[in-house]
């Protein structure tokens, strides 16, 4: 497992070309470019990293299944019916970057050695509590807050610090679907210098 | 302020610390009801466990309601790490305290990917607050 991961890191070439066919040879196609740069680019890396990848791929796969579930969460959402035209297109554009963010951390995963946890088959959601537009928005906005706490949770834990990087960039994509969310909800969008 | 509400004596620790597991306090330190300021600064803090945690369910991480009391690991439905079924921890004020402050401190190898809670204060309330919820009657009735 640790030759496999070296080997993967050490064969990616810094280009972007040659980067992002790497990450689509794996089966992660349309990354952007600064996720890909900073999952995937680092050489460096791979004599560094050794000591805690079970530590590391552990903390990815419990990301990857709150992205999972936010997926699922914002599908639910837009088959609810209960959305308006506006609010469902956001909807659905920030449904896209929980699935690129799972796609990310599935092909991190993947280079890293680790095995990819199957998606579970259902998700709980408090389906009886959501009558009204309001109460999706609400619920998609919860489910962002924790996703925000949950990454910045992450960041100092993880050993390799390029994950780190990754997961702060994607914790403050969830912040901006955060803060659209309370704007949509009449709250103040930004309630406060930090996040915690 | 939540915290004067603390230090005025609301949260009672009984003892000094026990050593995490050794279940000296399988019963639970006695936590008095939480007034209503503390109660939802507690409920803003455990905002911060919902992206993986409901009291009601299963998610990523396991439903915290019948939390007091119990087994770390053992719920039903649920599938822990090795690390975390083999704790010997028993949750109450304590135990909690001690995973909430650096939980792949105290149990490495879990997979709580979580860095913890490291104010004091924030996480005495945050503690309060899960093990009144995780027993409370309307949230937690199937327990
Ligand atoms: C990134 C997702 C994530 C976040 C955020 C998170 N947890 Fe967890 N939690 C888990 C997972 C996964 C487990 C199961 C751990 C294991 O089996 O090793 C768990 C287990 C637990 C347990 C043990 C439960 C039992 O029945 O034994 C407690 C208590 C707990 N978490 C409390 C919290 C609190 C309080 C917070 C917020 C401060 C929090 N967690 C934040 C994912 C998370």
């Amino acid at each position: 497992m640790t030759d496999f991961s070296k080997n993967m890191i050490n064969h990616i070439d810094t280009s972007q070309a040659s980067r992002r066919k790497f990450l689509i040879g794996s089966g992660a196609a349309g990354l952007s470019a600064a996720a890909v740069a900073l999952i995937g680019g680092k050489e460096a890396l791979a004599s560094k990293y050794k000591a805690n990848e079970h530590g590391d791929v552990t903390i990815l796969s419990t990301a990857l299944g709150a992205e999972r579930e936010a997926i699922a969460a914002y599908q639910l959402g837009a088959e609810s019916g209960l959305l308006s035209k506006g609010v469902l297109d956001v909807a659905v554009a920030f449904q896209g970057h929980h699935k690129e963010h799972a796609d990310v951390l599935a092909a991190t995963i993947t280079s890293l050695g680790g095995v990819v946890p199957a998606a579970p088959t259902q998700y709980n959601f408090p389906v009886s509590q959501l009558k009204k537009e309001r109460d999706v928005l609400a619920f998609a906005a919860g489910l962002e807050q924790g996703a925000v706490s949950a990454y910045l949770g992450a960041v100092p834990l993880f050993d390799n610090r390029d994950l780190s990087a990754a997961a702060a960039s994607i914790l403050g994509d969830e912040a901006m679907h955060w803060a659209v969310l309370r704007q949509a909800l009449g709250l103040n969008p930004v309630p406060g210098a930090f996040v915690s | 302020m939540y915290v004067w509400t603390l230090l005025s004596g609301l949260f009672i620790v009984p003892q000094a610390f026990a050593s995490i597991g050794n279940g000296a306090f399988a019963d639970g330190a006695e936590v008095v009801e939480l007034d209503a300021d503390s109660y939802s600064a507690g409920e803003k803090l455990y905002g911060r466990c919902k992206g993986c945690h409901a009291f009601e369910y299963n998610r990523v991480g396991p439903k915290h309601c019948g939390l007091k009391g119990r087994r770390a690991g053992s719920l039903d439905g649920y599938r822990f790490s090795e690390a975390m079924k083999q704790s010997g921890i028993v949750w109450n004020v304590e135990t909690l305290d001690r995973f909430l402050k650096s939980p792949t401190k105290v149990i490495p190898r879990t997979s709580m990917g979580y860095g913890g809670v490291k104010d004091d204060a924030e996480r005495r309330l945050l503690v309060a607050y899960m093990l009144q919820e995780s027993t409370s009657q309307e949230r937690c009735a199937d327990e």
